[in-house]
């Protein structure tokens, strides 16, 4: 009895019967954008039925009430407010209801605050939150060459949730094998964060936490022994890549001629904007995410124990711009648009359900976990700038 | 050119699909036919239309000129003639030029009385052309994305269509071409070396002044029972050779009218059903 054939063509037709059922096929008309000049293959093809899904699913809620400006400070009739002091009575009210529709809608006034007390601090959501207003404040204030005039609010990575669906943490999955034969340099595994490919499934580390170059493109057509970079390099860049466009329901050329990835005269000027996001990405994980590592409960952070952090994906959600470039900033201006206070709290002193009050430290140090010779914005920002011109 | 001697007993009367006897004639070696005329006229039609779009282009340059499709905002209307209309035309021509010449093929076999063999090979070279140029911009509604033709325009276009899905790696019609277009290459490298050791055996065995007689597919087959137990035999190594070399054609033609009218997302995630199979997920 050789029975080897029948079940192999079986199981072979199994297969194909599963990957013709079991995966997310379109069928045509596509609506496609032209990015390029004709010919050069530069477009952007969408189905029809998830772009009508992305668009149900991206819509902007309305504000719970138009705020009154006029009237007393916060600041001076509640206890305890460090960052949002200056708005009016009616405005932090405002505010207030707002935040509880973007985060706990479920849970209400009491996910952050003692319910005997909501002045106090021993709230653990409380502390991260007033971290997040902070964070949101310098993303409009600081970074609009990324977010523009339309600018963040809470909403656009929550969405009604209190942890924001596409963050990511270290993947550890699958554990590599023991030993030499474990060694698989990170890759060749289901990349989560690297569009499903078995590119590199840690590179976000690399590139939104740390400050790994991503440019490893030679710049003459024959070898010349000055670029360093090989493979390993080049799909640790693509894993990255791969991450932004699954994030923006976008693809490659979106912003770049592949005919030269490297050349920003070729580029689309999208590439600018998302130049300043992965920055943006990178400041936001090392000034505003990491420093709160001490104050997240185990729970609330990645099988690794790292916090979860933000990349393109919990703002963009498969858009390519976020709530289809809806404004939600100005029923809000006066809470989100401006730094206030900018002081940091030491966090390691936090003790949830004991502290009262977590004041800024006097001398707040660094929050950035950038190494300390990056540490300063400034200096990272102008050597990116001029290694741009240099191309 | 000089008549070989066998070729007047091929030169038989017939077997033409259209015209009669009217292109049923020879100039020099070379047989006209209907499909003859029809196919120097649009071989003719298209070449010049090709040296006016470099003419009106920016560069004589051979790598950089390029006939560019119209922009998609024309849809599958007709484009003037200087924005993309000029690659209408021409890819009208080239298409029936291609045709005109399998057709030429099919009435020289009828003429011989052998199979088809050749022009249904030719075909699949001509559907893949046709997939890219015809079925895929008409599924995604515009004349646009047809390929530009230029020598390294549509290299650039082949790289950036690829890239639209992210990495065209994971598309699994591309896998199963690129596995048997090297599987043809493969193929045919066995094949051709078997050959050319068998044509040329070197210094006769008893007498070495002497150059040895062309061994028969006897030893070709001995050869490769030793080697790796089996032989495909002299007429199975052409059929095997057809098999790969179309479905080669055949699956490239495949794995681009998936990309866009059937599938929109990288071409990793398409693997979905298979991280989502029982046995692990």
């Amino acid at each position: 009895m050789n029975l080897w054939l029948p079940m192999a063509a079986g199981a072979g037709a199994l297969l194909a019967v599963a990957s013709f059922v079991g995966t997310d096929w379109d069928l045509p008309p596509v609506d496609t954008e032209q990015i390029g000049y004709r010919g050069t293959g530069m477009y952007n093809s969408r189905d029809r039925e998830t772009e009508a899904a992305l668009q149900a699913a991206n819509v902007v809620p309305p504000a719970p009430w138009e705020a009154d400006p006029e009237g007393d400070r916060a600041g001076d009739i509640y206890e305890n407010v460090q960052v949002l002091g200056h708005l009016s009575d009616d405005q932090f009210n405002q505010f207030m209801a707002a935040i509880t529709e973007w985060i706990a809608p479920e849970e209400g006034c009491t996910y952050c605050h003692n319910a005997e007390n909501f002045a106090t601090d021993d709230v653990y959501q409380k502390v991260v939150s007033r971290r997040m207003i902070q964070m949101t404040q310098a993303i409009n204030e600081d970074w609009t060459p990324h977010v523009q005039q339309v600018g963040v609010t809470c909403y656009t990575c929550h969405r009604g949730q209190a942890i924001p669906a596409n963050v990511w943490s270290r993947d550890t999955s699958p554990e590599p094998q023991p030993g030499m034969a474990g060694y698989r340099a990170g890759q060749n595994v289901v990349a989560k964060f690297g569009g499903n490919s078995s590119l590199p499934q840690n590179a976000l580390e690399d590139y939104l936490l740390n400050d790994t170059n991503i440019r490893v493109h030679s710049t003459t057509a024959l070898p010349t022994g000055t670029n360093p970079n090989g493979t390993k390099e080049t799909e640790n860049t693509w894993s990255l890549m791969m991450h932004m466009s699954e994030s923006l329901g976008a693809n490659c050329t979106t912003c770049h001629n592949s005919r030269a990835f490297n050349d920003w005269d070729q580029s689309p000027p999208q590439r600018v904007t998302a130049w300043h996001g992965i920055r943006m990405s990178r400041a936001i994980n090392n000034d505003y995410i990491v420093g709160l590592t001490p104050v997240f409960p185990d729970s609330r952070k990645g099988p690794a124990g790292d916090v979860y952090k933000v990349s393109c994906a919990p703002c963009h959600n498969g858009v390519q711009k976020p709530l289809y470039g809806v404004s939600m900033i100005e029923d809000y201006v006066d809470a989100l648009s401006k730094k206030t206070q900018t002081g940091v709290p030491d966090y390691g002193t936090y003790v949830p359900g004991e502290t009262l009050t977590l004041e800024p430290a006097p001398e707040p140090g660094t929050t950035s976990s950038l190494a300390p010779a990056l540490a300063p914005a400034g200096a990272t920002g102008e050597r990116n700038v001029a290694a741009v011109v240099g191309q | 050119m000089a008549l070989l001697s066998f070729e007047r007993k091929y030169r038989v009367r017939g077997g033409t699909l259209i015209g009669g006897d009217l292109f049923d004639f020879w100039v020099g070696p070379f047989y006209v036919g209907f499909f003859g005329v029809l196919g120097l006229f649009f071989i003719i039609t298209g070449t010049a239309l090709v040296v006016y779009g470099a003419a009106i282009g920016p560069t004589w340059n051979i790598w950089r000129i390029s006939i560019a499709p119209p922009d998609l905002s024309y849809g599958l209307a007709l484009a003037p003639l200087k924005e993309g209309g000029l690659w209408q035309i021409i890819t009208v021509c080239a298409i029936g030029s291609f045709v005109s010449w399998a057709l030429r093929e099919v009435e020289i076999c009828r003429k011989l009385g052998m199979g088809y063999h050749v022009p249904f090979a030719f075909s699949f070279a001509i559907f893949a052309y046709v997939t890219l140029v015809v079925i895929r911009p008409l599924l995604l509604g515009a004349w646009g994305h047809g390929f530009p033709y230029g020598i390294f325009s549509h290299l650039d276009w082949v790289s950036n269509v690829g890239y639209q899905y992210l990495h065209f790696h994971y598309n699994p019609a591309h896998m199963i071409a690129v596995t048997f277009f090297f599987t043809t290459t493969l193929a045919l490298s066995l094949h051709g070396g078997l050959i050319l050791s068998a044509a040329n055996p070197g210094r006769d065995r008893t007498d070495p002044s002497r150059q040895a007689e062309m061994k028969t597919p006897e030893y070709e087959d001995t050869f490769f029972r030793d080697t790796i137990g089996y032989s495909i035999g002299t007429l199975g190594i052409h059929r095997l050779g057809l098999v790969l070399a179309l479905n080669a054609g055949f699956w490239s033609a495949v794995c681009i009218v998936i990309s866009g009218p059937f599938w929109n997302q990288g071409w990793p995630q398409w693997w979905s059903w298979w991280l989502n199979l029982p046995f692990w997920s």
